[in-house]
């Protein structure tokens, strides 16, 4: 078999693959520059929120030592920690005051356990005011060199002091970076505080060779759990360690575990209490509200769609800006409008016990409730079901009908059997956009909904802005999302994503 | 549909007439919110409600004020100013960056389509509220992630500029641009640019002067979506904009949490006048293109 | 051709003169946020617009007062701080400060002295409730009624709220846990001092929500400061809670038929931060605008227009007409003896720790 050539003389299937390459190539060229806009200025943004749903570096950022201490302690043994782990958070929280970022943690953890917040505050401002300063009088009334921050600054630097004393050595460190980032001030010239005096009375007494001898068994030990105790008696409470140790890994399941009203226990997920479950109610809620809307889109946008893809162009047109002007018109005003229309004092009740329909006092609850979302989101989101059904039923030929008249069949069979089934693209396309579209509104709902007609949107922009429960607020958005690509995946399967026309 | 035939039984006459007020039903349910706007606009009270006065058509319940708070109000006239200077540029930016993709898009050979196309639309799918969180959070410390190294940090902030919004709103007309302009492009034929380039157009000119003529009302109608949907967007500026880049709706969304006035209500008539306007140039595009449409073979 | 070459210019034109326009924190500008409304006015005609005429500096408003813990949050995690001075409620304030987001004030060299020559940690006295926080007004959060829809006893008390026999009709109560449950435990005969006792237990929450209960399929649950007055306005309620001054407007400047009860009121605090992190200059700014917009005379003229009350003993005095009403303002003051007769104190600390579970709580219960 002789290969075919190409004008130029080479072989024409390379030749042809060359071209379709470089036809390839052009296209990608075209669409390059808006993909990078997309994954710059929105695929990234998503993905950098979904990740705070497992992020949970704070707890062992803010508390480093501590949850290193915390690791040997058993949380089944129904004790609080030891002295050990309360030295710890108290180099810990020294700090943490110092940063400004106890608090931050203490809120942090109060998400998961109430009192946390006030417990952390408490100490940090207590923290400053321990009796931890006998230690330090301790060594500098032992030697003066002790009291000397340029000598401390050199034994810091100096390998065979810092092996000696490796846990002084890493609090002096973090202290003195303490100093240059918050206070802006040359540790050589500081003294350190008592916290670093305390690590280096807690390493004297088991043994360590001091960069300068001195004997520190007469000095009376302060317990730092006692001190810590006494600011607040929650820290023997065993719930607190618990949560501590339950979210120091700088990843959690806990926010997932939390957006379906579960709890992260000490063995795994727990139930939340009757009293406090709420996200599967409202994810559910969310569902079933998005396909009612839906439903009444369809109910009331398909008879539209047919009027207007049957009359005259120029009726139609007309027609169409009815439609349209609504879809134009500022979503806020809208909303605010059907307020007006809708409350018990409001232009419908008003009409309906004028006409007599309605006692006065038996006006109608059309508002601050599910029929008030269900009533402004659809006509919200009628448009969008209206023009994808409009752009199908143009394509169906009107003779199809007659057709199917003139071989006998009633109206209803004709319509039923031949037009509605070459309707249906239309009404998939409709159904999935306002669906979409549904689940993640929440300012209309906010306005209209009252409490039992709002969305789980609600609540993520409530974490976002109130609570400033971020984590949770990313996890129930990550939940949200995962539905709305399943979804949009189906359609693509189902419709074909190139089906969707927007009137134009 | 159009009209009855002369032979219609009494059940069909029913029926015609009774489809056509059950349309008008919905077609007043659709506007019935405009039809309250605009009268309340002209409220004397600061309230949105009907007074007795206005019911009685009495001229001393109804003013003009709120459309002069309009006009002289600072915080209003910055907003209008805003959104002004926002809207058309993040339209701009999404039809020249869409346009080119959908043109793209619509050649017959592209790998990774369906995949493409669902990044491209995903702005339109993800609820705004999400969106929104994701760009506040993103667009404070905008990075770059390098494979194996970790984030670049860029040395900037986009959170509370005016670009800022630009880009968040671009992205959010994008989907509206792609879909009707591939759509446009799936009516157009091929062989026109190859005959320009036959008859030696450049592919610029071939752009410009054959399939720009013929795409631009679907171009133009994109970009009419997405000029109303950065015109609109609440959610998203609240989030990532600032009191620099205080839009229309935003300074409507403040203004119905702080202090219900109908001055809102005066902004919304002005806009539904304007929105009538733009769709009457749509329609007078639409029947430009159908012109240019007849005269192009195939 | 012609229509698309002039497209394409005018959208060039757009682009470059947008570009012109945009951004830069101009160097004589400074961005203050509030909550808007006729409370931005007030601070706009008191404080605003004679500082612009003093300094020739260029006040811009940002009404998200609503989102500030939130944004200044995000702003300080990106280092980029574009507001300058920023007004909250006291709680917010204490969280700010612990959170290490608004600069520490010192009341006695930063602000003014009062014009009775008393120092500014005297004068404030109490109302300093935070190192970063700089008063400004005392509000409450009460309760009005309609004078024509309840009936010939007019309430006197906060209880009023759950009693739907004497006055049947819907109210409207704040979408969230604070002020709700403590009124609903005083209503249901705890004494005053023991409210935030009794609800630190779970028999006391059950007894909270079990009294919210009788009323819960009457309440308008509102989220926004002009919700009540607009619901009020309608009709639509009988009563409804909402802040003070929002009431004063209704009835004295709109003329609604409403009337409002100064019992149970909840006394709360609204004052001025200044973010941490801005430059040298913009922090000598703003403390310079907060010094000039917390003197003495400056808190009595923000009451011309507002009803709420001055943060400065020394301003009391002072407090005179309203603007356009001409009426005295004094009798009009949360601080107003008359008027404190019977208030309610709330619990900052006690708030901090229970608000995110309470309002779990709250939620739950809204959506059974």
């Amino acid at each position: 078999m002789t290969e075919v050539l190409a004008a130029d003389g080479r072989p024409l299937k390379a030749s042809l693959n060359r071209a379709l390459r470089r036809q390839k190539l052009r296209a990608l060229a075209l669409i390059a520059p808006l993909l990078i806009f997309i994954l710059v200025s929105f695929v990234m943004p998503i993905a950098d929120m979904l990740f705070r749903s497992v992020e949970n570096e704070i707890v062992s950022d803010t508390l480093p030592r501590t949850v290193q201490a915390l690791e040997s302690w058993d949380s089944s043994s129904g004790e609080a920690p030891g002295e050990a782990v309360f030295n710890a958070l108290y180099t810990d929280m020294a700090l943490a005051t110092e940063y400004k970022s106890h608090t931050r943690l203490g809120s942090r953890l109060n998400y998961e356990l109430t009192g946390v917040s006030s417990l952390f505050r408490k100490s940090g401002r207590r923290v400053k005011r321990f009796d931890t300063d006998v230690y330090a009088d301790a060594f500098r009334d032992a030697d003066p060199a002790y009291a000397d921050p340029s000598q401390w600054a050199a034994w810091m630097g100096d390998d065979t002091v810092r092996a000696a004393v490796p846990v002084t050595a890493a609090t002096y460190d973090a202290w003195a970076k303490m100093i240059v980032e918050v206070d802006n001030d040359d540790p050589a010239k500081e003294e350190p505080w008592d916290f670093v005096y305390t690590s280096l009375y807690n390493e004297a007494v088991a043994g360590a060779s001091l960069p300068v001898a001195v004997d520190v068994s007469g000095v009376e030990p302060v317990s730092l759990r006692e001190q810590f105790v006494e600011v607040d008696k929650n820290w023997l409470d065993i719930d607190v360690w618990q949560t501590i140790k339950i979210y120091a890994p700088k990843y959690t399941n806990g926010y997932f575990l939390n957006s379906v009203d579960l709890l992260k226990g000490p063995d795994g997920a727990e139930a939340r209490p009757e009293s406090e479950r709420i996200y599967v109610v409202l994810f559910i809620r969310t569902m079933i509200m998005s396909l009612s809307i839906m439903g009444m889109c369809v109910l009331l946008g398909y008879p539209i769609a047919w009027l207007l893809a049957n009359l005259k162009d120029r009726t139609a047109n007309l027609l169409m800006i009815l439609v349209l002007l609504p879809f134009w018109t500022s979503l806020l005003v809208r909303t605010s409008a059907w307020k007006v229309l809708l409350q018990q004092q409001g232009v419908i009740n008003d009409v309906l016990v004028w006409i007599g329909l309605v006692a006065d006092d038996g006006r109608l609850q059309l508002i601050n409730n599910q029929t008030g979302t269900i009533i402004a989101m659809t006509h919200i989101l009628l448009p969008f079901m209206i023009l994808p059904l409009y752009s199908v039923m143009k394509t169906i030929p009107p003779s199809y009908l007659r057709a199917a008249k003139s071989l006998g069949a009633t109206d209803w069979t004709a319509f039923w059997r031949v037009y509605f089934p070459q309707s249906v693209p239309g009404i998939g396309a409709g159904c999935i956009l306002v669906f979409i579209l549904s689940i993640g509104y929440y300012i209309t709902p906010e306005l209209v909904g009252g409490t039992k007609g709002v969305f789980i949107s609600n609540r993520i922009a409530y974490h976002i802005s109130s609570s400033l429960n971020w984590g949770l607020a990313a996890a129930l958005g990550s939940i949200l999302l995962a539905v709305v690509l399943l979804l949009y995946w189906v359609y693509d399967k189902i419709v074909g994503i190139d089906n969707v026309k927007l009137g134009g | 549909m159009s009209g009855l035939p002369p032979y219609a039984s009494t059940g069909q006459r029913v029926w015609y007439y009774s489809f056509r007020v059950i349309c008008g039903v919905i077609f007043f349910f659709l506007i019935a919110p405009i039809l309250v706007i605009i009268p309340l606009s002209f409220n004397a009270e600061n309230f949105f409600t009907f007074t007795p006065e206005m019911l009685a058509f009495d001229p001393a319940g109804y003013s003009t004020k709120h459309y002069q708070d309009f006009f002289t109000n600072s915080d209003w006239q910055l907003a209008l100013r805003n959104s002004l200077k926002i809207a058309p540029v993040a339209t701009l930016l999404s039809v020249s960056l869409g346009t080119l993709a959908a043109i793209g898009l619509s050649q017959s050979h592209v790998p990774f389509r369906r995949a493409i196309m669902a990044v491209l639309i995903s702005p339109m799918i993800v609820p705004l509220i999400i969106s929104a969180t994701g760009m506040y959070f993103f667009y404070s410390n905008p990075y770059i992630p390098i494979p194996f190294y970790g984030k670049l940090e860029l040395p900037f902030t986009l959170t509370g500029t005016y670009w800022g919004v630009v880009l968040a709103h671009a992205a959010l007309g994008i989907p509206f641009v792609i879909i009707t302009v591939t759509a446009t492009l799936v009516g157009f034929d091929q062989s026109l640019t190859r005959a320009a380039a036959n008859m030696g157009a450049g592919p610029v000119t071939t752009f410009f002067r054959v399939q720009m003529p013929l795409i631009l009302p679907g171009v133009v109608s994109g970009g009419l979506f997405a000029f109303i949907t950065s015109f609109d967007e609440v959610v998203v500026v609240l989030f990532v904009g600032s009191a620099g880049q205080k839009t229309l709706p935003w300074q409507m969304f403040t203004g119905l949490r702080e202090q219900i006035s109908p001055t809102i209500l005066a902004v919304a008539t002005i806009l539904i006048a304007v929105s009538v306007a733009l769709l009457f140039v749509l329609e007078m595009l639409r029947r430009r293109s159908e012109r240019l449409r007849g005269l192009s073979p195939g | 051709m012609k229509t698309t070459l002039k497209l394409m210019a005018t959208s060039c034109l757009t682009l470059t003169a947008s570009m012109a326009f945009a951004d830069g924190h101009m160097a004589n500008e400074m961005t203050i946020v509030s909550w808007g409304g006729a409370y931005s006015n007030s601070q706009q005609k008191a404080y605003h617009e004679p500082y612009m005429e003093n300094t020739g500096v260029n006040i811009i408003n940002d009404e998200s007062s609503a989102e500030a813990v939130a944004k200044l949050r995000a702003m300080n995690e990106a280092g980029n701080v574009t507001w300058d001075v920023v007004d909250v409620v006291a709680s917010d304030a204490i969280r700010l400060c612990d959170e290490g987001l608004a600069l520490e004030i010192d009341a006695d060299t930063q602000l003014a002295d009062g014009d009775d020559g008393s120092k500014a940690s005297d004068d404030f006295g109490d109302l300093l409730v935070s190192e970063c926080f700089i008063p400004q007004i005392v509000y409450s959060t009460t309760v009005g009624y309609r004078t024509d829809l309840v009936g010939d006893t007019a309430p006197t008390d906060i209880c009023a709220i759950f009693d739907t026999d004497a006055y049947p009709g819907k109210r409207s109560l704040e979408k969230r846990p604070i002020n709700n449950m403590e009124w609903a435990l005083l209503c249901d005969g705890v004494a005053k001092d023991a409210v935030y006792d009794v609800l630190e237990t779970e028999e006391g929450q059950a007894q909270a929500f079990a009294k919210l209960d009788t009323i819960k399929d009457d309440v308008i649950w509102w989220s926004a400061g002009a919700d009540t007055p607009q619901l009020l306005a309608d009709g639509e309620v009988v009563m409804g809670s909402t802040y003070n001054g929002r009431l004063f407007s209704l009835i004295e400047e709109q003329k609604q038929p409403v009337a409002m009860l100064w019992d149970a009121q909840v006394f709360d605090l609204d004052g001025w931060i200044i973010p941490a992190g801005l430059t040298p200059e913009r922090e000598a700014r703003a403390l310079d605008y907060v010094k000039f917009a917390t003197d003495t005379q400056r808190l009595a003229d923000q009451s011309k227009y507002i009803a709420y009350g001055p943060a400065r003993a020394s301003s009391a005095p002072l407090v005179g007409k309203h603007a356009d009403l001409g009426i005295e303002m004094a009798p009009h003051m949360p601080t107003d003896p008359n008027n404190a007769k019977n208030t309610f104190l709330y619990n900052y600390e006690w708030w901090a720790d229970y608000r995110d579970d309470l309002d779990a709580k709250f939620q739950a219960w809204l959506s059974k």
